[in-house]
């Protein structure tokens, strides 16, 4: 009965998305306010429909209701809990469920903290927010139904995919489409002001917290599936420059150039047009990765071609909310007026680059990953792109970008001076350049880590300058010190930490050319030297888990006769599904992390194992979580607050009259 | 997080099935040079019946077959280039995650620097556009001409606007 419930729930819900977009739109163009406000109760309700559908699939997955074909093929009833929960999003229809709650909850976001924005705002973005729920939901009644029964109903599931049954996996897609979706709401925003034809700096401060929550989400989403993939694939890698991972590597590249030029709108005024303009696209490309990854064109073209359903369903939806966007634009951008002027040597000038740059990089992913399909398709010629193009194409893009940025932060808005930006990142530079001396000595090769790390050292640097040089400006005691700290601006303060934490990133990704791989078959109670590091296997020993077995491997790290600690690679078996996976076993010393995975065991008694010694590469991800930490200074900056944002408009309105 | 996204996302692939064990030790060459360029080249190849996976970090038996091939012809004696063109020669560009360069890819190889100049010459063509908007907006009065010329700046006609820097 919930379960019939939750279906019937999404149908209302969907009924409700298509009032909320047609009735707040007709309201705004007739000026009825009655009409517009519509928009909040119903985006409220819209989102209470569909979670409460979403609780009831968890609720068949919980108590293991094998009457759902859903349940069935994703579900068993020894799966440990936490599974049973994560699983309602390990599939396709749940995954687009959740999706659609994301977005519904996005939607119920801004009718509860838009209470200070101008009615007509609102109506229109939530309007268009609605439609994108309607579309959406009509996908998942129409071609991917998570309530589908089935009779007579098995005793038993057929278990989740074992590689999905990971901690990791409980937080990343939610994390992730928190992300993509995100952006829906600035590019509502985007198509809200398109329509009204009024765009404005109080429009930029009311759509920047909306791009900074997307961007943290996404950013915290992608390290977190990096650091999943990282432990769970069972070599140490980390970024495989697959089209499902560059599917959310292209709308957090967008998103960053639209945080940086949004930044610009809300300060200058200027870059009006390309910041809507980027507020399409970080969406789009969202939209553009659903479409990759659920349409099943990834695979193959021609499986696309054969069960076509829910791809040419998504196709559809992409067409009809870019192509309508695009045009929007086209028919409007060029009506819009032209905002502040800036010299090339600004802070706007510096920010223009950024965006040339990011807008390349994303460029170049977008087009390597849809080429091969498209030359597929037109000439039924096979290529791969991979990681060798994606690396060698980007790296040269990247690196100057990395170099640019802390004098960005330098430049003063307007105008400014280059030799004086420079001559405040002397430090920076001098630094940078003994970490070249000290890397290259101490390393030797290979030079792209040691060029990149100093650039990272650099970027560290170079990055919390401008916040130093703020705090201990002429000689003063620590209380003055701490005095400026609290006086600078909490945006200034995020910019700072973020662009340090890409430097932290990089020098973890830079250190990776420094580790130490070694593949043998490990004889039990013999040390094998990894780096600086011995590991020695003391006793393999099989376990039975809730609904695998598995053989582990108990193995001691050493370094010089004493035991830093103990770690336990694991090779499971999952006997519903008759699949193996490999459990790493990772201990942290450090920054570095010693990695090693086990395989086969041998008659002689001998295992096969890789032994990884990966020095600072924890970096990759803590680099990640300071950048998101330095967004959410961002978001926290008063400026940026709603309720700020809407009475700064007032005070507009209230000079604008007198 | 490639195998996550894949099968988060209900795109389930059967290569996945098995723990990922690419390299075994029973495969590996003795000298560890030779060794050496053998995983270098691995990680350029890719394993044709996976998604996007080199052949040194795939467990399929076909790329496991890649791998002994390709150890085979080192012991041989063939450079890496000659190793490449041998499996290029044999499994066609789709092997290569690298695309060669040649018409059907030069678009590809292209993107990067035509979307560089396309975008820089918009941003060069945009900047202008507001320099001159800045210098008219610059513009003196008669009298602070005067002014000027009385200060000894020479050069200054009814016609010409100071350049914005």
């Amino acid at each position: 009965m919930i379960v019939e419930l939750g279906h019937f729930a999404l149908a209302l819900a969907l009924a409700l998305a298509l009032a909320q977009s047609i009735i707040p739109f007709i309201g705004a163009r007739s000026n009825d306010v009655a009409l517009m406000r519509v928009a909040r109760p119903s985006a409220i309700t819209q989102f209470l429909l569909v979670a409460f559908s979403y609780g009831a699939l968890t609720y068949a997955h919980i108590v293991s209701d094998f009457s759902l074909v859903n349940v069935i093929e994703n579900s068993h009833s020894m799966k440990p809990f936490i599974y049973k929960i994560s699983g309602v999003w390990g599939n396709h229809e749940g995954s687009m469920l959740l999706w659609v709650l994301v977005l519904s909850f996005c939607g119920a976001l801004v009718a509860l903290f838009s209470a200070t924005m101008s009615d007509k705002l609102r109506a229109d973005a939530l309007s268009v927010q609605g439609l994108i729920s309607a579309a959406f939901l009509l996908f998942i009644l129409l071609t991917s139904n998570p309530f589908a029964r089935i009779s007579p109903a098995p005793w038993e599931g057929r278990d989740l995919n074992p590689i999905l049954q990971d901690p990791g996996l409980a937080i990343h897609p939610p994390l992730l489409y928190l992300g993509y979706v995100g952006f829906s709401i600035v590019f509502s925003f985007a198509a809200a002001a398109l329509i009204s034809g009024r765009i404005d700096a109080a429009w930029a401060r009311v759509v920047r917290p909306w791009t900074l929550l997307a961007w943290i989400a996404l950013t915290l989403g992608i390290a977190m599936g990096s650091y999943w993939a990282y432990y769970t694939l069972g070599w140490g890698g980390f970024w495989f420059w697959d089209p499902v991972e560059n599917a959310s590597l292209m709308p957090w590249l967008a998103g960053t150039a639209l945080l940086h030029s949004a930044a610009v709108m809300e300060k200058r005024e200027a870059l009006k047009i390309w910041t809507l303009f980027l507020s399409i696209l970080a969406f789009s490309l969202s939209l553009l990765g659903t479409f990759l990854v659920r349409s099943g064109v990834l695979t193959s073209v021609h499986s696309f071609a054969s069960d076509p359903e829910r791809g040419v369903f998504i196709l559809a939806i992409l067409i009809f909310f870019i192509g309508g966007a695009l045009a929007l634009f086209a028919l409007r951008a060029g009506a819009l007026p032209v905002g502040g002027l800036f010299a090339p040597i600004s802070r706007e000038g510096a920010l223009v680059i950024n965006n040339l740059l990011l807008s390349v990089i994303c460029a170049t992913v977008v087009i390597g990953t849809l080429y091969p399909l498209a030359l597929e398709a037109l000439t039924g010629e096979k290529i791969s792109v991979g990681a060798p193009f994606f690396n060698g194409v980007l790296m040269p893009i990247a690196l100057p970008l990395a170099l640019l940025m802390p004098i960005g932060q330098m430049l003063p808005w307007k105008r400014g001076d280059l030799s004086a930006a420079l001559t405040r990142l002397r430090v920076a530079f001098l630094i940078g350049v003994m970490a070249l001396a000290v890397f290259f000595a101490s390393y030797g090769a290979p030079y792209l880590s040691v060029i990149t790390a100093s650039i990272a050292i650099y970027l560290i640097v170079g990055g919390l300058s401008d916040l130093f040089q703020r705090i201990t400006f002429r000689n003063s005691g620590p209380s003055a010190i701490l005095m400026r700290l609290s006086h600078v601006p909490l945006s200034a303060l995020g910019a700072s930490i973020a662009h340090a934490g890409v430097g932290v990133t990089l020098l973890g990704l830079a250190a990776t050319g420094w580790g130490v791989e070694s593949v043998i078959a490990m004889a039990p109670l013999k040390a094998y030297e990894v780096g600086p590091y011995q590991l020695m296997i003391e006793e393999i020993t099989p376990r039975q888990g809730p609904n695998y077995s598995e053989i582990y491997a108990q193995m001691s790290v050493q370094k010089q006769g004493v035991t830093l600690g103990r770690i336990e690679p694991a090779k499971r078996f999952y006997q519903t599904r008759k699949m193996a996976r490999s459990e790493a076993g990772i201990l942290t010393i450090g920054l570095g992390q010693i990695y090693a995975a086990v395989g086969e065991s041998h008659p002689d008694g001998t295992l096969d194992a890789r032994l990884y010694y990966k020095p600072l590469v924890t970096l990759i991800w803590i680099g990640a979580l300071i950048m998101a930490f330095g967004g959410a200074c961002s978001l926290a900056d008063r400026r940026l607050r709603i309720g700020v944002a809407r009475r700064s408009i007032a005070l507009r309105g209230g000079e604008a009259a007198t | 997080m490639r195998r996550l996204y894949q099968l988060a996302l209900g795109v389930f692939l059967v290569f996945s099935a098995s723990a990922s064990f690419a390299v075994t030790p029973d495969e590996m060459l003795s000298d560890p040079k030779l060794e050496m360029r053998a995983r270098t080249i691995a990680a350029q190849l890719r394993c044709l019946v996976c998604q996007n996976q080199s052949i040194d970090d795939s467990d399929a038996s076909l790329a496991r077959d890649l791998r002994v091939l390709v150890r085979e012809k080192l012991n041989e004696g063939l450079s890496d280039a000659q190793v490449l063109d041998y499996i290029h020669a044999r499994y066609g560009d789709f092997v290569l995650l690298r695309p060669p360069v040649k018409l059907g890819t030069f678009l590809l190889w292209a993107s990067p620097a035509l979307a560089l100049i396309g975008g820089g010459g918009a941003v060069w063509w945009n900047l202008r556009r507001r320099r001159v908007a800045l210098s008219v907006g610059a513009t003196l009065t008669e009298e602070e001409r005067r002014q000027l010329s009385a200060l000894g700046a020479k050069g200054w006609s009814q016609d010409q606007s100071p350049s914005a820097d």
